[in-house]
């Protein structure tokens, strides 16, 4: 590692960054510093630059105009490979790794240092070990990576890029895929690489971990640096403001639940996988129309898995599910396109992997699931115009930019494609909407217009199940809010009446 | 940002890449044939005269890239739902058998415009069906369509064998082949060349297939379930049923083959007639992108080459029938495993959009 370096001198500097995709003005004059012994953060909206300027820092792509400067000497950043020679080393919101490799054959890969692996190897043991006292990076070297916990992945990855030299570390989205516990232990780690003198860059739209554990902020908007405060001297609301450019009621205003009928029951549910292990456990759940009720939990407590059966994607081993009337059970499990006949509508967690199909065009993938019915299929043929013109208006009023619906739906970024598949379920005027993770990926303007969206789906009717692992939200959005714990609800608590640390303490099982 | 990376505009994608890969190949070819001691203009010269200079070697171009759109369309139609059906020899074959079978039970009864319906849709059902096996294995059984698929071809070979030495040989005959088609079960030709109706059934193919995959319900689940299986789940598709249904539907594409060797040109079932068009169809599709109106011109192509491949051996002994088989072996390695090796040189020459 590099010694402690006294001078408070910038590490990395860009300066004045131009960056333009096929027309649309992706950076502009973007200048920023980045110091030794920081954490800086960098917010911004989806679209607002962030992962572009980072891209370019790390040699992924190319800046039309601009300098990048390592310890005040211009360089060229053609590649990866240049970035990492330089001390920048990138952990990506996927990771990069080989799941059937060892956590160690990992580490090595790419600087296995000589012909015979057993050398480098070993080399790598003891640096890991180093490294894992020095950071508290605590992972088994010889385990499997597709063995490891999320978070046991990504110290895995943070492991590979200190392993490289790296004094400047990016990390895109880390929290994303991290339980709270997770995120709490990654930001003690990254503490502690601050202590190190590492620059640790962090991007992400997540304000409050911004003001956790960064020391400095960013805040870009459409392109440009709109602001750089400490973080200190800052609070929430001034940076939410700063992002989207005006102010924001994240505070959702509601009028009190007039709960209808029940629209959603499910009896006794139970989902066993192949290794014995109860994934739901006789689970009972009730949803009326005209209400939110909310499933909060820490992640992989069995609500991934509630959707999923709810929707008709996996079959309960036993139990039923009776949905606007119609009942379903394990011999009669029904399948998504079923539910989606009486009035069911599913906006998936993993939207990207689920809700899409990256090659095809916008258009295609706004009547994923609904091809079927006559509207956009009389005869078994494809309306063509018809399916344009849909796509177009939910553009319209999701606000999913760009307005193209012959674009690929990878070209759109992450959060225009999550509003695409919101806005498809959320559109097709559903009875009973189960939502999985409603803001997760999405920018803070996003959130504000899901959040109302689903609130107004709730007052027309809908009977609205949301499942969430941010609290915030949980309780700000619910009218009831469920308790997951190990595959069945452990408790069921009015918002008013909650708030985060007992909700929390229910999470982790410790309170009924 | 995946926008980022720069895409090519249709037409470069469409038909500048694939004909810069078959300069490629040509150039390639024409320094081993120089090497050999052949001027390549010459043989050049000689292949295309080989290929279109008469309207008898026109029909038979014609009537190789009729096969090549088969095998090209079932490949490109299983690959659109992600299943890589690798058994087009074998399902031509079968394909073959269906149509002759039909035939031969039938060719004395039926007139020609009931027989020959019969018979291609025999044809489509014993090559849908010999599809149909790997892909039930592989929606509910888990063994994969490569290997199976390609098992298939030897179960379909051998068959073959058993059948037209044991059961369907003429009697009397000394070859395993069957007798002769009667008038009804024999497809007009046109031209004076092996060129015959199948041609019609081929470009109906590539509509019908176009048709099918994007402008109907069913073409779009299957293309889903082809890029992203678990949005197909959730979109609500039977994936196995989906599975079922492409390879039903590239068996029988490739099971037309028969109609053109067998109804079209030999009048008889007679032993190896795929003679490696199901493979090629893998290159044929390929080339073509997988899109229809590809898969049409890189079968041209093909039987092009095929053609005046076989008129230029003829004319220049030092030019092997093998040296034909490199030529097109280096056309599918240029635009098939190389596809991509031009890519950035027209990314620089073409000018900057926006």
């Amino acid at each position: 590692m590099t010694p402690p370096s006294a001078i408070a001198r910038p590490v990395v500097e860009v300066s004045t960054i131009d960056k333009s995709f096929g027309g649309v003005q992706a950076l502009h004059r973007v200048s920023l510093a980045i110091e030794a012994g920081t954490i800086t953060g960098i917010v911004g909206e989806n679209g607002a630059g962030k992962s572009t300027l980072m891209n370019i820092l790390f040699g992924l792509c190319h800046a039309d105009a601009g300098e990048i400067r390592v310890d005040g000497m211009p360089m060229r950043m053609d590649s990866p490979r240049d970035a990492i020679a330089h001390g920048i080393g990138m952990v990506h919101q996927h990771f990069m790794l080989i799941e059937s490799f060892t956590v160690l054959e990992n580490l090595v890969l790419g600087v296995e240092g000589g012909i015979l692996l057993s050398r480098g190897m070993a080399k790598a043991r003891v640096e890991v070990e180093r490294l894992a006292r020095q950071y508290g990076l605590a992972v088994d070297p010889d385990a499997r990576v597709a063995d490891l916990s999320v978070g046991e992945q990504q110290r895995v990855e943070i492991l590979k890029v200190l392993l490289r030299g790296a004094r400047i570390l990016i990390l895109d989205e880390p929290s994303a895929v991290l339980t709270p516990q997770e995120t709490e232990r990654l930001f003690a780690i990254l503490r502690a690489l601050r202590q190190r003198d590492v620059a640790v860059v962090l991007i992400t739209h997540k304000l409050r971990e911004v003001m956790a554990v960064t020391d400095r902020v960013v805040v870009m908007r459409g392109g440009e640096v709109v602001a750089e405060r400490r973080t200190a001297e800052t609070d929430l609301e001034a940076l939410a403001e700063l992002m989207v450019g005006r102010k924001l009621r994240l505070q959702v205003d509601k009028a009190p639940a007039r709960p209808g009928a029940v629209m959603l029951h499910a009896e006794r549910l139970r989902l066993v996988d192949g290794r014995g292990v109860r994934l739901l456990d006789d689970l009972d759940l009730e949803l009326r129309a005209g209400e939110i009720v909310a499933v909060a939990g820490v992640s992989g407590n069995g609500q991934t898995e509630l959707l999923q059966v709810l929707a008709g994607i996996q079959t309960p081993t036993s139990g039923a599910i009776t949905i606007c009337g119609r009942r379903f059970d394990a011999r009669r499990p029904g399948d998504p396109a079923d539910r989606r006949a009486i009035g069911l509508a599913h906006v998936p967690e993993d939207r990207l992997r689920q809700g899409l199909v990256a090659p095809f065009r916008a258009a295609e993938t706004s009547i994923l699931g609904y091809q079927d019915g006559p509207r956009f299929s009389p005869h078994g043929l494809l309306d063509r115009p018809t399916i344009g013109a849909h796509c177009c208006d939910l553009m319209e009023r999701f606000d999913v930019r760009p307005r193209l619906p012959s674009l690929r739906s990878f070209q759109f970024s992450g959060g225009n494609q999550q509003k695409l598949v919101l806005a498809r379920e959320m559109a097709a005027k559903p009875k009973v909407l189960l939502v999985g993770q409603p803001t997760r990926g999405v920018d803070i303007g996003a959130i504000e217009f899901i959040r109302r969206e689903l609130v107004r789906a709730r007052d027309q009717g809908c009977a609205v199940l949301v499942v969430s692992t941010e609290l915030e939200e949980v309780l700000s959005l619910a009218d009831r809010v469920l308790v997951m714990v190990g595959g069945r609800v452990v408790g069921e608590v009015e918002p008013e009446k909650a708030n985060e640390r007992r909700l929390g303490l229910m999470m982790t099982g410790s309170m009924a | 940002m995946s926008w980022s990376q720069r895409s090519l505009p249709a037409w470069a994608e469409i038909l500048l890449v694939p004909l810069i890969n078959v300069a490629l190949a040509f150039l390639v070819v024409g320094i081993i044939v120089r090497l050999i001691g052949i001027d390549p203009f010459h043989a050049l010269g000689r292949l295309v005269v080989g290929a279109v200079g008469s309207p008898e070697s026109i029909g038979y171009t014609l009537y190789y890239a009729t096969n090549f759109v088969f095998t090209g369309l079932a490949v490109a139609l299983a690959f659109h739902a992600g299943l890589f059906n690798i058994g087009g020899e074998g399902q031509a074959y079968i394909g073959g058998l269906g149509c002759g079978v039909a035939i031969l039970a039938f060719d004395k009864y039926l007139p020609g415009w009931l027989m020959v319906p019969l018979a291609i849709t025999a044809a489509a059902l014993f090559g849908a069906a010999w599809a149909a096996v790997p892909g039930w294995l592989q929606a509910w059984r888990g063994s994969h369509i490569v290997i199976t698929t390609i098992m298939f071809n030897f179960v379909a070979s051998a068959l073959m064998v058993y059948l037209l030495v044991n059961v369907l040989i003429a009697p009397g005959s000394m070859t395993p082949q069957s007798r002769e088609f009667g008038p009804s079960g024999q497809l007009p030709a046109l031209s004076g060349s092996a060129l015959n109706l199948s041609i019609v059934l081929a470009l109906g193919c590539c509509v019908a297939v176009w048709l099918f995959l994007w402008h109907t319900r069913w073409g779009y689940a299957l293309r889903a379930m082809g890029h992203n299986p678990q949005a197909a789940l959730y979109a609500g598709t039977d994936l196995k049923r989906m599975t079922m249904l492409a390879m039903c539907l590239s068996g029988a594409l490739a099971g037309f083959v028969g109609v053109n060797e067998l109804m079209g040109v030999h009048h008889r079932i007679v032993l190896d007639f795929p003679a490696g068009y199901g493979f090629a169809g893998i290159a044929v599709a390929l080339m073509g992108r997988n899109h229809p109106v590809g898969v049409a011109l890189a079968a041209l192509l093909f039987g092009a080459l095929q053609q005046g491949g076989a008129e230029l051996s003829f004319d220049e002994p030092a030019i092997t029938r093998e040296m034909v088989v490199v030529i097109q072996g280096l056309v599918i390695l240029f635009s098939g495993a190389l596809e991509h090796l031009p890519r950035p040189w027209i990314m620089h020459l073409l000018p900057r959009r926006g």
